[in-house]
């Protein structure tokens, strides 16, 4: 299976102007769900307060979407192991804490372990397997996350471990409406993060580097990219991100257990297929998308509670993939017999 | 597995081996290798979906969920019989994997896998939900506890009738078909190969062995069907071990089996990482390591190895 490679020409013509954009039936969707919530908040504290808690946690759920799209992207395997990674940078940064730093010294450290432990790893057992088959791939992410999971009750155990929180557990009120700092620090980490990610894509050589490497490797050989490393890259800055999103998940679940991020993972596929599995910018909002809507549903359909979210996002995942398997952003893949 | 008749030499000595080992092996390797068995029917049913369809399925381990709870909870109310417990598990299983099936159909590759790893994750949570029919986190107590000799005896005996079903199946026109799905869809339609029927019978027909290895695996834990027990590990060590069988082999399958029923427990003695939770990170690190040295899992181990022999 090879999905055709749509000519330059054809890219061009397809990326219309600024009014063309607006009449994307998608974006007009999008911006329809966004008013919907504004109404929505004006008129009710309580759905104010779900859909804010809904963005804190959509926004890692984009997160670590953004993560899995990247490393998808660059060498079209899933890594099913990016929520464990993230788990496990996580409990990096909680020892860092133990040994007394404070909780941004023990974020940016964690961060560069984070990316060390991603380069390291493509380069170890994904590398030699990513070019075999889609199962090979799937079956080496799906040992690393068991290898993940083990390396980290080895070290610290099951027990239930309790971070610092970064934002306190104070909150303000804007007009009748609880917020907590939390959620609001959640969201603008996770796009901080997000935006300087974009950033480095767009206006830096190294990022041109990796998106032409992702896009057209051989081409990308072709003019002197690096392809392989330019990989590696990609899958250090997936762990970056996915070690965003785990801290920033930590403190919206009260503590830390080595099963912190497999039910969000779940959240993040749902995420990053209804951003079309290759478009960043899909995930980032497939993320929040998913967030509002799971957080919303729970809050108040009655027969469905806080337990049948993961059937939910299930069926969510279903619904897409059988409606638009190309998700919202994403190109129909054509195959070529 | 294969097409042909698997020699019937090495069927005669694995049922003697399989026969002789009661007794001669203490309680708790006839626990062992019972758990051996259970595994043997569930890789043998995703091989059937993974190897011949070539559609991969990280939810399996949902299936096995649900025989098991089928087994416990008709224990529990009617104090059925178990054996037919085991054959309502196949039953339910195989219709619920047709349903399944039937979205499977239109995806492929990793949205497959996407599709049913969150299966895998989802269905464990239903009983916490609906918690006086499923019994919540508490689980579900069946009335009858089994032995680990009869444990044994029912594993390895569902594993010969569905070893010889699987073959009876996969032998002619329908393993043929499916084979043909799995190197090319397109080329298999265009010779008449219905892929809606064959692709979710595959799926169906995987999803009640998996049934089945459910009812033995709820046995196992002392007629105990509980959510924790289901997790999503399950699932994997179901996928690793069809991956890690390789394709169409008898002695590949049981490989598989034996990797993901017995490593976790024998790694659990392995010094310095030697406690319960060591023995993930020896299983994980197993799974890389196999996948990295061995493409084609140990059935392609044996052919080469079968190779050397004759050259």
């Amino acid at each position: 299976m090879a999905s055709v490679e749509s000519s330059p020409l054809n890219e061009l013509r397809g990326r219309s102007g600024p009014l063309g954009a607006a009449l994307d039936p998608v974006v007009l969707l999008l911006v329809a769900a966004a008013i919907a919530l504004l109404v929505g908040c004006l008129r009710s504290a309580f759905f104010a307060q779900l859909t804010v808690e809904g963005l804190g946690l959509g926004a890692v759920y984009g997160g670590l979407a953004l993560a899995l799209v990247l490393v998808y992207r660059a060498t079209h395997v899933i890594n099913f192991a990016q929520g464990e990674l993230a788990m496990a940078t996580t409990y990096v940064a909680y020892q860092l804490m133990q040994w007394g730093f404070s909780y941004w010294e023990a974020f940016v450290a964690t961060l560069a372990i984070a990316f060390v432990l991603g380069t390291v790893l493509q380069l170890a057992v994904i590398r030699p397997v990513q070019h075999r088959s889609v199962i090979a791939a799937v079956i080496v992410t799906v040992g690393l996350f068991i290898l993940i999971d083990g390396v980290v009750n080895w070290i610290w155990g099951g027990n239930f471990k309790f971070m610092r929180s970064p934002f306190g557990t104070a909150s303000f009120r804007v007009g009748g409406v609880t917020i907590q700092h939390l959620y609001v620090g959640m969201i603008g980490v996770v796009l901080a993060c997000v935006v300087l990610v974009w950033a480095l894509f767009r206006f830096t050589k190294l990022g041109l580097g990796m998106r032409a490497a992702a896009l057209r490797p051989a081409a990308a050989a072709f003019v002197g990219v690096r392809v392989e490393w330019m990989l590696t890259l990609g899958w250090g800055l997936a762990a970056v991100l996915g070690a965003v999103a785990g801290l920033m998940a930590e403190p919206s679940q009260l503590f830390l257990t080595p099963t912190l991020m497999q039910q969000i993972l779940v959240y993040a596929f749902a995420a990053a297929v209804l951003g079309g599995l290759e478009s960043p910018a899909g995930a980032v909002v497939g993320g929040l998308a998913i967030g509002v809507f799971l957080t919303l549903v729970v809050g108040y359909v009655s027969a469905i509670g806080a337990e049948l979210q993961l059937p939910v996002a299930f069926a969510v995942l279903l619904a897409i993939l059988l409606v638009k398997p190309s998700g919202l952003f994403g190109k129909r893949e054509v195959k070529r017999v | 597995m294969s097409t042909r008749l698997p020699a019937l030499g090495s069927l005669v000595v694995v049922a003697a081996v399989l026969s002789a080992l009661p007794f001669t092996l203490s309680d708790y390797h006839v626990a062992l290798a019972a758990q051996v068995g259970i595994f043997f029917v569930g890789v043998l049913g995703l091989n059937i979906l993974t190897g011949y369809s070539g559609q991969i399925s990280i939810g399996h381990g949902a299936f096995m969920a649900i025989g098991g709870y089928t087994t416990a909870i008709m224990s529990r109310d009617h104090h059925t019989n178990l054996v037919l417990t085991m054959v309502m598990a196949f039953a339910i299983c195989f219709a619920l994997g047709l349903i399944l099936g039937l979205p499977a159909l239109r995806l492929s590759g990793v949205y497959l896998a996407l599709l049913t790893f969150a299966l895998a994750v989802s269905v464990p949570q239903l009983p916490l939900q609906y918690s006086t029919f499923l019994g919540g986190s508490g689980g579900v107590q069946s009335s009858t506890t089994v032995s680990n000799v009869w444990l044994y005896a029912a594993a390895w005996t569902c594993s010969a009738i569905l070893f010889a079903l699987a073959w009876l199946v996969l032998r002619g026109r329908t393993g043929r078909a499916l084979r043909a799905v799995r190197d090319s869809e397109i080329a298999a339609t265009a010779s008449g190969v219905s892929l809606p029927l064959y692709k979710t019978f595959a799926f169906g027909i995987s999803a009640a062995y998996a049934g089945v290895a459910g009812s033995l695996f709820v046995l196992a834990t002392n007629g105990f069907a509980q959510p924790t027990e289901f997790s999503v590990t399950l699932s994997l060590q179901l996928l690793i071990g069809a991956a890690v069988a390789g394709l169409g082999s008898l002695w590949g399958v049981l490989a598989g089996a034996a990797f993901v029923g017995l490593l976790p427990q024998v790694s659990t003695s392995v010094p310095v990482i030697g406690s319960a939770h060591g023995r993930d990170v020896v299983f994980g690190a197993m799974v890389v390591l196999v996948m990295l040295v061995l493409p084609g899992g140990f059935a392609g181990l044996f052919d080469r190895l079968r190779a050397l022999g004759r050259a």
